[in-house]
């Protein structure tokens, strides 16, 4: 199996530009006129939950952030598509 | 070495992609019914994409020397409608005659409604009337984690053989629930909405490699018919041997799928 430095020469340079993607997106969304929707929020509490898991993975823990946690099946679909964050 | 592309939308897809994908060493695709990415007018549609799903893609994917099966349901997108979800559902019994057709699927909820529900259970009541096999699409982003979890009560209510079930799309925060429960999972390297190669090997060193497979689901989105082998590339570079991949990338769907009465492969 690999270390974890073999993982770094592996992934790093690959994460590293994700990471300041992020960094840029955030920027871009802050410099342009007018209100966020929920998406706005639900990213940065996701960003939250990266930083601190809680004892789950971190992809969890995001994917858990960004997820919706009601458990009744709703009366009818307003729409086909998702939105990648839930809206409340 | 040779690998089981167990979920790709193949109707979706040119002849060149079925080239690169025997190129690529492809031996079998299993094509489950989905959403055509707009809704069919009416049930006939249907009637067409199953005689495709049984004559047209086998023959087609035959001149490349894969096996193509098929496995039908109505998407949980186009069942948001009962009445017309379980007029397409009364074609299916004509269409099990057909020698590639492997089980129900890919059956499963999309925003988690009632009527998608109650849709699914009559879908899981018709393998179980016909003994067949059920292959299980999980909804998108947000929606995921909720709709994974009521498809597992519904499947526990139902009392389904669950290792004759697999329930697909799984990503970090939904495959330990699935294969704790006993049912196996399907990792989709969908590039945007679904999981990378690197996720994918992740969630395999975390979560085991026992009843496990891995799909491209490659259909009218940005999908890549090529993902399968792209990640068993991946685990070489993650220092994998080659009985591991083979087991991922052959064993483990050949065990999952040789459980349908139609999967007759040539062993390779
Ligand atoms: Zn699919």
């Amino acid at each position: 199996m690999p270390d974890r430095n073999d993982i770094l020469d592996l992934y790093f340079m690959d994460a590293r530009s994700k990471l300041i993607d992020i960094a840029a997106f955030l920027d871009r969304v802050d410099r342009h006129e007018g209100d966020t929707d929920f998406r706005h929020a639900a990213f940065l509490d996701a960003m939250e939950a990266l930083k601190n898991p809680k004892g789950k993975s971190r992809a969890q823990a995001v994917l858990e952030s960004l997820s919706d946690h009601t458990v009744e099946p709703i009366e009818a679909a307003g729409t086909k598509g998702a939105a990648g964050a839930y809206e409340g | 070495m040779g690998y089981i592309e167990p979920h790709a939308h193949m109707v979706s897809r040119t002849t060149d992609d079925y080239k690169a994908m025997a190129m690529a060493g492809c031996e079998i695709i299993c094509e489950p019914a989905f959403w055509a990415g707009f809704d069919r007018s009416s049930p006939q549609g249907f009637y067409d994409y199953f005689r495709q799903l049984t004559e047209y893609e086998p023959a087609r994917s035959a001149k490349f020397g894969i096996d193509h099966y098929c496995w039908l349901c109505i998407n949980p997108k186009e069942a948001e409608d009962p009445g017309f979800a379980r007029e397409v559902m009364a074609m299916i019994p004509d269409f099990l005659t057909a020698p590639t057709v492997l089980g129900i699927g890919e059956i499963g909820l999309n925003k988690n409604t009632k009527n998608e529900l109650a849709i699914f259970e009559e879908h899981v009541a018709l393998a179980q009337k016909y003994d067949l096999p059920i292959l299980i699409h999980t909804p998108h982003l947000e929606d995921k984690l909720k709709g994974t979890k009521l498809i597992i009560d519904s499947l526990k209510n139902a009392g389904v053989d669950r290792g004759r079930v697999i329930i697909d799309h799984v990503e970090e925060h939904t495959a330990g629930l699935v294969l704790d429960e006993g049912f196996w999972a399907g990792m989709t390297l969908y590039p945007e909405s679904k999981c990378t190669p690197a996720r994918a090997i992740d969630m395999l060193e975390t979560f085991g490699m026992e009843n496990v497979w891995m799909n491209s689901a490659c259909d009218w989105g940005i999908s890549d018919p090529l993902a399968v082998p792209k990640c068993l590339q991946e685990m070489k570079r993650r220092q994998h041997n080659k009985a591991t991949i083979e087991k991922v990338s052959y064993a483990n769907p050949m065990a999952f799928l040789g459980q349908s009465k139609n999967f007759r492969p040539v062993e390779s």
